[in-house]
């Protein structure tokens, strides 16, 4: 019997287990994927919202400036990329300026610090990039660009090693309450719990409705983004927000933490939840309304292409709390934007509330810090050589696009929650993330798999399931 | 670590290519980086034959035309180090590099020769939509899948773009028991050798579809079909000629990027057209002391081009070390125009050049019963016609040194494609 079971590995999720795990408490994590940060977490625009955006007094105000708050010492304790660039909603001519005002008041209630507005001298200084007909922004220099990756990966590693238990490749299929708790069944072994707490992104609604008379109906909203090469990183220093319209919220330009170049996403409500494609439509549609924020963007230098789905829940706000009629039951529901930015507030909320709920004592033990997979180029040549002398894998580049050494991928490969396929490699160590997008390193990073897992070729995969690499051998003549 | 005069970056048929030269021009201190862990580069993985017809007249595998040059480069004793990555070229010609061994080192040398190599545009480049599932592969991950690992990635096969790799493992992969259903190529041409086509489609009855693209996807987790579409004269698909072809494989052979991250760090000027170096007759770059040659300079049909090419870069650095560099007296741009994209080299120094140097070039379409002609000025001084000029075929002009030394006023040289 787990005192909390925690469904669903993403940020969210993450973070509620991780943050529980200061506590006294036998927890585990269901996700449904191989790896955790595998869905809605894994396909975003990797930004820290300053916290403006949201209505004051929603869920969602709250926590996003909560959140953006803790992330840069949580970002310093578990050891993942963080970077405050700064953020700008900028407006055209034809647009009605008025609304930053209205923009920086409504960030100012919610508790945002040093909003101001920015005229066009003052702009066009910070970013030449800008498009000629932007004349005004409001300026947030709290807004932050993070590794989305691993931020969510730091989590749930630090949760395990304070004791969570991660269920992967498990997907809940039904819950009941049975008694004092409830049973959760899975496609696995089922799994008793006093606590639930539902993470489910976008089935966070069927999560709730199988325990809840309260029903929530989440629809998945679509983003398309293009990622463009390091060479395009610098078109822009900061993210670049345009300012709603008629038309729709418009999409942003930012360079990542890795120094590349994002550009989307689009927002289109569909009927698959399952439904991570892009379209020629919505890629199509990213150049002419990227033009509006900032001009000339290199789509030239596009590496990659990818979809993400927002948690869309009807009622437009987070869903954070314990279900009215189910008790013990809690949800973390509606997590869209700004979900990253909340993540670790939701943790920390959820965590507390779950504890004080069961009564949960302190964990005197937690060790709060994780170290992240370290990066041999920010060594000097002499650390390096030492590191080399001791560990020669980390003197083997595997990914040339982005010098990543077989001593990065034998870590993450052996660390708590380790990689387990192509994509766990990539999203811990950024092999195959490059501008060849892993043509040149899949073969070798699939040969460290099967070596160092071990595992057989034929069950190498890309991202789990059936998503296998080779199928068999050759004739073999 | 030892200090080198030379030091080529890349072990391929380039580099491999460019250091017999160079010692045979007196150059004693070598070294060659590799960063596989074998010399040849990319002809190790491509084990049919039809290599060499220029430079050894007989018809070699792959492998074999490079043992031809590995044995050269032992039998010289020139050095050379596997495994090991350049992770920095400056302008200074100190180049940082690093393997298990010798962890990593810094070796200042008095000239550099670039002999990189290219590599596969992927699926992001082209924006294909869909699902982002296994079974993609860029063709020639798919070669090294299959010929050095001995795996199959798939046994329902479709491949985007007629670039020869891809033509190439059309017929691999049919030989090796799959099934390939269709090869799509966006441009109303193939972008492969003609000799390619027939001998790896036509004769396997594969079916090649120009003016085609992918613009569908399926399958999350592994690739279940894929939907090709005919596209108008902007390269916009054609509504209603969607045909959705079950597979578990796209193999996408879509072009060919000089891979110049290199070259860039150590200031090295790229042509925005062929993405290589911009160079002068010697090969050499803007950068003194560092040359270019092979696919990292602009990307070639055959090998035997680039061993040419490449033992040309050998040499001018050899003399380069031995000589150092001359100031040129003048300098003649080379225009290409009239469908020629770019020129190798990009101009002349007439006073410095060899007796004759190859100037090499590819179309930009097809063009029927025509000639590609030579102007200096405004006089056309060579004119040769030719049934097709492909952009899949390298081309080449041959420039006399006597021819420009008699023009002492020569402004610039066109270079054209004209109707014969």
């Amino acid at each position: 019997m787990y005192d909390v079971a925690v469904i669903g590995a993403g940020c969210t999720g993450s973070a509620i287990a991780r943050y529980l795990s200061r506590y006294q408490v036998k927890a585990c994590v269901i996700e449904r994927e191989e790896d955790v940060c595998d869905g809605t977490s894994k396909a975003n625009s990797a930004i820290v919202h300053a916290g403006f955006d949201a209505h004051t007094g929603t869920m969602k105000a709250k926590m996003n400036v909560r959140g953006s708050e803790m992330m840069e010492d949580l970002s310093r304790e578990l050891d993942f990329p963080y970077d405050r660039n700064g953020s700008l909603v900028v407006a055209t001519a034809d647009q009605d300026a008025s609304l930053l005002d209205e923009l920086k008041a409504q960030g100012e209630a919610n508790g945002v610090k040093d909003i101001r507005i920015l005229d066009e001298a003052e702009l066009k200084e910070m970013e030449p990039n800008l498009a000629d007909g932007v004349v005004k922004a409001l300026f947030a220099p709290t807004g932050a660009i993070v590794c989305p990756f691993n931020m969510t990966i730091a989590l749930a590693e630090n949760a395990a090693d304070n004791g969570v238990e991660f269920f992967l490749n498990t997907t809940v299929e039904k819950i009941s309450r049975e008694g004092d708790h409830y049973l959760i069944e899975t496609d696995g072994k089922p799994i008793k719990a006093k606590a639930v707490v539902n993470a489910a992104g976008v089935y966070a609604d069927a999560i709730n409705n199988m325990v809840s008379s309260h029903k929530y109906h989440i629809t998945a909203r679509r983003g398309q983004y293009n990622l463009l090469d390091k060479t395009a990183g610098s078109h822009v220093r900061h993210t670049i927000f345009q300012l709603p319209t008629k038309m729709g919220k418009g999409v942003l330009v930012t360079p990542t933490v890795h120094g590349n170049l994002l550009v989307g996403p689009t927002a289109e409500d569909i009927d698959n939840k399952e439904g991570v494609n892009t379209t020629a439509d919505g890629l199509g549609s990213l150049p002419k309304t990227s033009a509006l924020s900032v001009k000339n963007i290199p789509f030239r230098e596009v590496i990659t292409a990818f979809a993400g789905l927002r948690a869309h829940e009807d009622g437009g706000d987070f869903v954070i709390g314990e279900a009215e009629d189910a008790p013990n039951f809690f949800n973390a529901l509606g997590i869209e934007s700004p979900g990253l930015s909340s993540a670790p507030a939701i943790g920390e909320y959820l965590a507390d509330m779950v504890a004080e709920k069961l009564g949960l004592l302190k964990n005197p033990n937690f060790n709060g810090t994780r170290k992240g997979i370290l990066d041999p180029s920010k060594l000097s040549i002499e650390e390096r050589n030492e590191l080399i002398r001791k560990e020669p894998a980390y003197g083997q580049i595997i990914c040339r696009c982005e010098m990543i050494t077989e001593g990065q991928i034998l870590d993450a490969i052996h660390r708590t929650l380790g990689a387990r396929s192509l994509d766990g490699v990539k999203r811990r160590t950024r092999a195959g993330m490059g501008r060849c997008q892993a043509g040149f390193c899949s073969p070798r990073t699939m040969e460290i798999l099967e070596r160092e897992v071990p595992m057989s070729a034929f069950d190498v995969t890309k991202t789990g399931g059936q998503s296998k690499i080779v199928i068999g051998y050759n004739k073999r003549v | 670590m030892k200090n080198y005069d030379l030091v080529i970056v890349g072990g391929g048929p380039a580099g491999l290519a460019a250091a017999v030269a160079a010692r045979d021009n007196g150059i004693q201190d070598i070294l060659i980086i590799e960063r596989d862990d074998r010399l040849g580069g990319i002809l190790n993985q491509c084990i049919h034959n039809g290599f060499g017809l220029h430079t050894f007249k007989e018809e070699l595998t792959g492998p074999e035309y490079a043992q031809r040059f590995i044995d050269q480069v032992i039998e010289r004793k020139i050095d050379y180090k596997l495994n090991t990555m350049v992770m920095d070229i400056n302008p200074d010609k100190q180049v940082t590099a690093m393997n298990r061994e010798d962890g990593m080192f810094v070796i200042d040398a008095k000239a550099v020769i670039l002999a990189m190599g290219c590599r596969e545009r992927p699926r992001g480049a082209l924006n294909i939509p869909g699902y982002r599932p296994a079974g993609i592969y860029s063709a020639g991950t798919a070669q090294r899948l299959v010929n050095i690992e001995g795996y199959m990635p798939g046994k329902k096969v479709v491949i985007l773009g007629s670039g020869d790799i891809g033509l190439i493992m059309a017929r691999r992969m049919t030989l090796e028991g799959a099934e390939v259903k269709v090869v799509a190529e966006i441009m109303p041409y193939s972008g492969g050798l003609k000799r390619n086509i027939v001998q790896c489609l036509d004769d396997y009855g594969i079916p090649l579809k120009l003016s085609h693209t992918v613009v569908d996807i399926e399958g999350k987790e592994r690739v279940e079909a894929v939907t090709i579409a005919e596209v108008d004269d902007h390269m916009k698909p054609i509504p209603g000629t969607e045909e959705r072809y079950e597979c578990d494989t796209l193999l996408l052979s879509v072009g060919l990027l000089p891979e110049n991250e290199l070259s860039r760090q150590s200031g090295v000027e790229l042509s925005p057209v062929h993405r290589g170096p911009i160079v002068n007759d010697s090969l050499e770059t803007n950068v003194e002391g560092i040359f270019a040659c092979g696919n990292v300079l602009h990307v070639h049909d055959l090998v035997d081009f680039v061993s040419q090419e490449a033992a040309q870069a050998g040499k001018n650095a050899a003399n380069f070390i031995l000589h150092g560099e001359k100031k040129a007296e003048r300098i003649v741009k080379i225009n290409p125009t009239g469908g020629v994209r770019y020129t190798v080299p990009a101009f002349i120094r007439p006073e410095e050049m060899d007796e004759t140097v190859t100037v090499r070039f590819r179309v930009g379409a097809v063009y029927k019963n025509s000639a590609v002609a030579t102007y200096f000025d405004d006089e056309c001084v060579a004119r040769r016609k030719k049934q097709v000029f492909a952009p899949g075929e390298m081309e080449q002009v041959i420039l006399k040194k006597s021819d420009l030394l008699a023009q002492k006023d020569l402004k610039e040289i066109t270079i054209r494609i004209e109707e014969a």
